[in-house]
């Protein structure tokens, strides 16, 4: 099997990443690319590096080598509330909601941006609420009573507010109920049909091969092979290889 | 033995009227710590620098307010200033560097009001004089007017924090400092207006305790001593908390400094000095029983 | 340490003991206490660097330990007649002892910041308790005591003078550092150096850290309540200026300037403070009077070296002993 070709427009290149936890080689040279608008899984075992990666490009952690390239520019070292300016969403593992703010606080820390009129933030607020009902019903509510799998809305609300060119989305239906898991698949298509770029990372395979078009394959801290998604199917042999127990 | 009644009841809002001072400073610091992890040694400096800077505008502009104002307003900003070249550059460091940085803070400028202003304490006139009875005996108005302003400031802060973008920012921001850059907030500018808000309120504290007591360049100590133990009884970085453990500490040092007089040591009674220690046993009582703040459930 | 390295540090050792023996031979009066005091605080800020720096909890307390060490012998030297040197260091080590023991209790139930805010506390409440209680300790005029005799008393004794003080100070001080050094290089040293790096980790392996910290808080007390004795022997007046915070807090620059964790290092470091203090408090009286600015000669000679200290706790956080490490290893 082939890699596919990178898209030509790419809007996020990562090239030979190390990075360390303190004296801990976590990310052995990664290596990928996500295309302007496009979703892009990143699968893996735990431990690989895949939130590491994630980290990293989000400037969270600071790679000891290599690059990240965000619309042409490099990024690595910035800071990482520049980059969510810049347009970077990210939407952690254990999803970090503000607990002690309520839902409507929480989605006010990305929503309050300056260059932003009052007019847009309403339709902002709108479209999340449209989409996430549940949201608006708890608006005043203390992010801290939600439920997990409404806390992970919360989290990609929040990350909307940003309206971001990529949303970097780490195990979003991890311990979510199976009726959560399908609203997270089309959140996720709503995004892309809004071109909004994902680098979706999951344990969850169906999902992750219906809703990306290409997946990365991550071992030991490194990409080890990338395919289309439309060439893979659930049971292929290489998911085996880079999930299987 | 006669309970002397009358007393008691000037000491409680002696008390109380501390309590609100100490509250005030103690807020600042709470903040401080809550949202970069910063021990603030140099906090009794700044609220001594606050009461010298008002001295020196009430000199030149004959008002009280116009002093508490712009002292307020210089020291946030030499807080501003200091975190920025001191406190930035140890972002990540070893805590216990910050405290020694601002330890090396204090003392520079501790002996820097030494030097320039002397070791003869200055003094604040009250903006307002006059008393009012207070079962049977007098009490001054501006005691009482402290304690209000005190509050007022304590209020304006929660309402800052409560409502307005830059509440939020500060309140994520000591949550969870990472997730609040991944949402944009620019974490390092939140801390340096932390830091000068903190500051100010320190100074305020010193321009508004100016007129109870003579202002010197060793004020700072006994001050952020107190606000430390307040701090740490009320829980680090809960602002509510700090507020009720000044008012309880005050009270009870108040109440301590008439106890003491009832207490012999070899034939003499202790002196009210010693009422000092009162603060220091709530801390103690509180680590053995409640670590983690007495207003604050001890995690398990 | 290989045996080259350990070689060139013990003859780096015995040079600098002889020259410190020397020196009270050749240098004036003055200079001869300046450099007996020099040891006293040195070993001082040795006692403190077993906490700082070796198993990382930070202590403004030293100050009391200090105290209670000058204050004991103080006590032992006006109390029994004829005035005697070992009764002056029992009365001293056990004073400071006590005030370890309470201490060290603390020191297993808070941790690092509520540790040092407590130690801190503790030496103002006990330098408030110095001030106040008058009738005891003579209050704020301090007490007066004569020097004791050096030997046994009733077998052999000969009174001190400046230079057998100052040796006597040197034997003292050098054989604490011994003993430390020892102590910091054995299994219980290390397991302290683990403790400052590693806390939980050295717990969940298996260490009582409670007793580890313990130790260190006793160990740390004791010497330091040995340096007031000798600053009682070399000063004859306790006062409770010595036993402000102010002294703990200098006790902690010794520190950080000589370069925590190395015992050798809080020695430089009071070196260092103390000569440029010295320095200081003649520089700028000779400025104002050059320049004409009066007002010159009382700048305090706290705030420069207070900006030397926060620079270097920023940029040179491993001191000028680790500073000079580098600079010979290049």
């Amino acid at each position: 099997m082939t890699s596919p070709a990178t898209p030509a427009e790419a809007l996020v290149t990562v090239e030979d990443l190390h990075t360390f936890y303190g004296k801990s080689h976590i990310l052995h040279g990664v290596s990928l690319t996500v295309g302007k608008g496009e979703v892009v899984g990143l699968l893996g075992r735990n431990g690989v590096g895949k939130s590491t990666t994630l980290k990293t490009i989000m400037g969270l952690v600071s790679p000891s080598q290599g690059s990240v390239v965000f619309e042409g520019r490099p990024i690595a070292g910035m800071q990482p509330h520049r980059l969510a300016r810049l347009g970077i969403g990210y939407v952690p593992e254990d999803r970090r909601i503000f607990k002690l703010l309520t839902v409507m606080e929480n989605l006010r820390t990305g929503l309050d941006r300056g260059g932003v009129t009052d007019a847009r933030k309403q339709e902002l607020l709108g479209k999340v609420f449209a989409y996430f009902p549940v949201l608006a019903e708890r608006r005043d509510q203390a992010g801290g009573t939600l439920s997990g799998g409404e806390q992970q809305m919360l989290a990609i609300a929040r990350a909307m507010m940003l309206e971001p060119k990529i949303i970097l989305l780490d195990e979003p239906t991890e311990g979510l109920m199976p009726r959560m898991v399908s609203q997270i698949k089309e959140i996720i298509a709503v995004l892309h049909r809004e071109g909004v770029a994902i680098l979706l990372v999951e344990q969850n395979v169906p999902l992750t091969l219906e809703a990306c078009q290409r997946i990365y394959f991550m071992e030991k801290g490194a990409v080890r092979h990338h395919a289309a998604a439309s060439e893979l199917k659930v049971d292929d042999p290489v998911i085996h290889q880079y999930l299987g127990v | 033995m006669a309970i002397p009644w009358d007393i008691i009841i000037i000491q409680t809002v002696n008390g109380i009227v501390t309590g609100m001072i100490l509250a005030l400073v103690a807020s600042g610091l709470t903040l401080i710590f809550g949202i970069m992890d910063v021990v603030n040694f140099a906090h009794g400096e700044l609220f001594m620098l606050g009461a010298y800077i008002g001295v020196v505008v009430i000199v030149a502009t004959g008002s009280f307010w116009t002093a508490l104002l712009l002292s307020t307003l210089i020291v946030a900003l030499i807080g501003a200033a200091l975190q920025v070249t001191t406190l930035r550059p140890l972002l990540g460091r070893d805590p216990l560097t910050t405290i020694l940085a601002t330890f090396g803070i204090s003392l520079v400028l501790q002996n820097y009001a030494l030097w320039h202003f002397g070791p003869v304490p200055r003094k604040i006139q009250e903006p307002i004089t006059g008393q009012f009875e207070l079962f049977y005996l007098v009490y001054p108005w501006y005691r009482v007017l402290i304690a209000a302003l005190s509050a007022a400031i304590i209020g304006g802060l929660y309402v800052f924090l409560k409502y307005g973008t830059y509440g939020i920012w500060i309140r994520a921001t000591m949550q969870d400092r990472v997730m609040a850059q991944a949402m944009g907030i620019p974490v390092p500018a939140v801390h340096t207006v932390v830091f000068a808000i903190g500051s100010g309120m320190a100074a305020a504290s010193g321009v508004l305790f100016g007129p109870l007591i003579g202002i010197n360049h060793a004020m700072g100590l006994d001050w952020v001593l107190k606000a430390f133990i307040v701090v740490v009884v009320g829980g680090m970085g809960n602002l509510g908390g700090s507020i009720a453990a000044a008012i309880l500490v005050s009270l009870l040092e108040a109440y301590a400094v008439i106890l003491v007089g009832y207490i012999y040591v070899g034939g003499q009674p202790l002196s009210p000095a010693m009422a000092v220690v009162v603060p220091f046993i709530v801390l103690i009582v509180t680590q053995l029983f409640r670590p983690t703040g007495l207003f604050v459930p001890t995690p398990k | 340490m290989s045996k080259r390295s350990n070689t060139t540090y013990w003859i780096a050792f015995w040079v600098a003991i002889a020259a410190l023996t020397v020196a009270p031979l050749v240098l004036p009066e003055f200079w001869r206490r300046f450099l007996t005091e020099i040891l006293i605080w040195g070993l001082l800020a040795m006692s403190s660097d077993i906490l700082i720096g070796y198993t990382g909890m930070v202590s403004f307390g030293h100050s009391a330990f200090f105290g209670l060490g000058l204050y004991g012998a103080a006590a032992a030297l006006l109390m029994v007649k004829p005035p005697n040197m070992w009764l002056a260091i029992l009365y001293g080590l056990a004073f400071s002892a006590g005030a370890a023991l309470f201490v060290a209790y603390f020191a297993t139930r808070l941790r690092d910041i509520y540790f040092a805010i407590s130690t801190l506390i503790f030496s103002q409440i006990f330098y408030v308790a110095i001030f106040t209680l008058t009738e005891i300790t003579g209050g704020e005029n301090g007490l007066n005591f004569s020097r004791p005799q050096l030997g046994i008393p009733g077998v052999y004794t000969l009174p001190f003078t400046s230079e057998t003080l100052h040796w006597f100070v040197l034997a003292v001080v050098a054989g604490s550092y011994v003993v430390l050094r020892r102590i910091t290089q054995s299994p219980f040293g290390m397991v302290l150096q683990s403790i400052r790096e590693n806390e939980a980790r050295t717990r969940a392996i298996g260490y009582p850290v409670e007793r580890y910290k313990i130790v260190a808080v006793m160990l740390s007390g004791l010497f330091a309540g040995l340096a007031g004795v000798l600053y009682a022997f070399q000063n004859r007046f306790a006062a409770p200026d010595f036993v402000l915070f102010l002294i703990s807090g200098e006790v902690v620059i010794f520190n950080v300037l000589g370069g925590i964790g190395t015992l050798v290092g809080p020695i430089l470091g009071a070196a260092f403070f103390l000569t440029m203090r010295e320095f200081l408090s003649r520089l700028f009286p000779y400025l104002a009077s050059v320049f004409n600015v009066p007002h010159l000669a009382e700048f305090p000679y706290l705030i420069p070296l207070g900006l030397v200290f926060i620079l270097m706790v920023i940029f040179m956080p491993q001191g000028l002993l680790g500073f000079a490490k580098r600079w010979l290893n290049k």
